[in-house]
């Protein structure tokens, strides 16, 4: 430990320091050194910097290891996968073979008419219930937060539940709620003269949004509410001495302040948009509205699954991934322009 | 004074509430606040309600009987016994599956991501800025869209319907790793870490002994999430696992309400989906400290 007489400067904010190795390559350390500061040529002290990126290496080598096998790979595999289709023979009698096909599955992916009307059904969807769910979570989150409220920690711990329930048993539970017969819904509607029908073409959609926007309201507010407290509470005394009334408040101070917490709310809100799955699947048993092609990630599936085509449904799933990353980087640029 | 006290904490002060409610709100703006958080409550906790009082009714009950209320009689033992001996007994397997692939992948995913989380925080190796931001871009592809080419590439490896065609995709956080990475710059003192090298620990033995322990909060919080993630998976498994004896929960019940049409075993689907949604509901209730403070760092630090 000779070399470490003084306190090295903390890690956090010290520029990126000693040598080489990102936990994937083994540490180098000849460039790394060499160009940092004079105490780093001293040979003990870049033993021990080695020593030390060396544990790191060992630290992040696991998780390096199985994302490389879980995200790099599999995704490198499915563009591979997509510019390849499967050839039969004319009489379908001899063996398929795998031939090259370029973008030919990608141009098909945009002609397909099931595929652009499934993305147009997401987007519409996405465009209503995102804004409705976080008006709901803010509201939700400014009215918890104001002082007025008793009963707050129930009232929170009542909004959040659904998230502890699994996306398909809400599924499964919603469809009970809509289904004739079994759904006290629909009986008290029946009662009330009211025939409703949540299972049809012109209302399922709206069916599903209201089981996503249930399942994730109430942890969309917490992240708001959370994000609230942490705002320090000296900000609004000093604009309610001046006689700002809380609706004001909220309005001017809190908002602006929520942005981060409601930027990230809406990333993650608008990929989840995109994935939309599991919610129309369970309602496809009781609703004949919901065809294979539902949603974008139920046609690839469809095409993986019904039709054998890996080639074509790995095109759908790479194109879905573009979308959604340049969809929710934009959004991410978007919103954190202007606020440094 | 007591006001200048009690802004820092102003549910538990009551003079400051009766101040600021006289300041803020009428008895009218108040009443109708409450009104609209409690219809919102009915909203969110209605369909859970059904569910509990659905799962103690027979099959004639559910569909004669007020859906928000209990039935002639209660049925929940008979029920309970009804769904463990249904198809040989496959939803007390599906269980035993869906803890296994929740609590070992949470478990493994947990250190695994604490590990890879606090090295990117305090190791100032060259690269690290770029492996980091490529984690971070791993957080916005969504789960599902990954899960084809998973499946294509355990196709091709031959994994398929294998527990580990599950377990090994479930090991792998990006947002625990960002989680452990904030959390160990903030909570694990650089001083603390030199200290006990001068002690002459070696790096992995400061990771084990000192800094594991600052960061259990980060800990409780990245297992939990991994845990419900996994927990609630569906489409990996979907995809994955054709054999219905490897199946986790979601995926047994989801298989069963599909076959409704058919076979009108509601109690069944009904009581199973109560069973499932038991472990996550107490473990967040039990756990609550500490996921707050995870939401809070991934809200801060967005």
């Amino acid at each position: 430990m000779t070399g470490h007489l003084k306190p090295t400067p903390g890690p956090v904010v010290s520029p990126p320091a000693p040598s080489g190795g990102d936990g994937r390559s083994r540490p180098t350390n000849t460039a790394g050194d060499a160009g940092r500061r004079p105490a780093g040529r001293r040979p003990a002290r870049s033993k021990l910097a080695s020593r030390r990126n060396r544990s790191a290496g060992l630290l992040l080598a696991p998780f390096a290891m199985l994302f490389v096998a879980v995200f790099v790979i599999p995704i490198g595999y499915a563009v591979y996968q997509s510019l390849f289709r499967v050839r039969r023979s004319g009489l379908g009698l001899g063996p398929p073979e795998t031939v090259f096909a370029g973008l030919d599955n990608y141009t098909r992916v945009f002609a397909d008419n099931s595929f652009l009307t499934s993305v147009g059904r997401v987007v519409v969807f996405g465009l209503v219930q995102v804004p409705v769910m976080l008006g709901l979570a803010l509201l939700l989150a400014l009215l918890l937060d104001s002082q007025v409220v008793r009963l707050g920690r129930f009232f929170r711990l009542a909004y959040f539940l659904p998230f502890a329930i699994p996306g398909v048993i809400a599924a499964v539970l919603w469809s009970f709620l809509y289904v004739p017969g079994i759904s006290p819904l629909v009986d008290l509607g029946g009662r009330a003269g009211v025939e409703v029908d949540f299972l049809s073409a012109d209302t399922i959609l709206l069916s599903i949004g209201n089981i996503v926007t249930w399942s994730w309201a109430g942890y969309n507010m917490l992240i708001l509410y959370t994000a609230l407290r942490s705002i320090p509470r000296e900000l609004f005394e000093a604009a309610e001495v001046d006689g700002c009334s809380g609706f004001r408040i909220a309005w001017h101070i809190k908002l602006p302040l929520l942005r981060p917490a409601l930027t990230l709310t809406g990333v993650f809100s608008i990929i989840g948009t995109l994935q939309l799955f599991g919610e129309p699947m369970v309602l496809r048993t009781m609703s004949s509205a919901i065809s294979n092609s539902y949603t974008p990630v139920m046609l690839s599936y469809q095409a993986a699954f019904g039709l054998n085509d890996y080639n074509f449904a790995a095109a759908i799933s790479v194109v879905l991934a573009l979308a959604t990353f340049v969809l929710s980087y934009g959004f991410l640029r978007l919103s954190t322009r202007g606020s440094t | 004074m007591s006001s200048r006290q009690s802004a820092t904490d102003p549910h538990r002060s009551r003079p400051q509430r009766a101040l600021r409610s006289g300041r803020r709100g009428s008895p009218a703006a108040q009443l109708s606040t409450m009104v609209l958080l409690l219809a919102v409550a009915g909203y969110f906790l209605l369909p859970v309600w059904w569910l509990v009082v659905s799962a103690t009714k027979s099959s004639g009950d559910l569909f004669g009987t007020n859906g928000f209320w209990f039935g002639s009689n209660l049925h929940v033992a008979d029920n309970v016994t009804k769904l463990f001996q249904h198809s040989d007994g496959a939803f007390s397997r599906w269980i035993l599956n869906s803890v296994l692939y929740a609590g070992g992948g949470a478990l493994a995913a947990t250190l695994i991501a604490t590990m890879a989380g606090y090295a990117l925080a305090k190791y100032p190796f060259r690269g690290r800025e770029g492996v980091f931001a490529v984690i971070i871009g791993a957080v916005l592809i969504p789960p599902p869209l990954l899960a084809l080419p998973l499946y294509l590439l355990a196709s091709a490896a031959g994994v398929v319907d294998t527990y580990w065609s599950v377990l090994i995709p479930s090991v792998v956080t990006p947002f625990g790793v960002y989680l452990a990475r904030v959390y160990a710059a903030a909570s694990v003192p650089d001083e603390l870490i030199d200290a006990a090298r001068v002690d002459g620990a070696g790096e992995l033995r400061i990771f084990f002994t000192v800094a594991l322990r600052l960061m259990t909060p980060a800990l409780v919080t990245i297992c939990l999430f991994q845990f419900v993630g996994i927990w609630n998976n569906f489409f990996l498994p979907l995809m994955m696992l054709a054999d219905d004896k490897l199946w986790p929960l979601t995926l047994g019940l989801y298989f069963w309400n599909s076959q409704l049409r058919d076979q009108p075993w509601y109690d069944i689907v009904i009581t199973g989906s109560l069973i499932s949604v038991v472990p996550l509901v107490v473990a967040f209730l039990a756990l609550q400290r500490y996921w707050r403070s995870g939401l809070s760092a991934g809200s801060i630090k967005a």
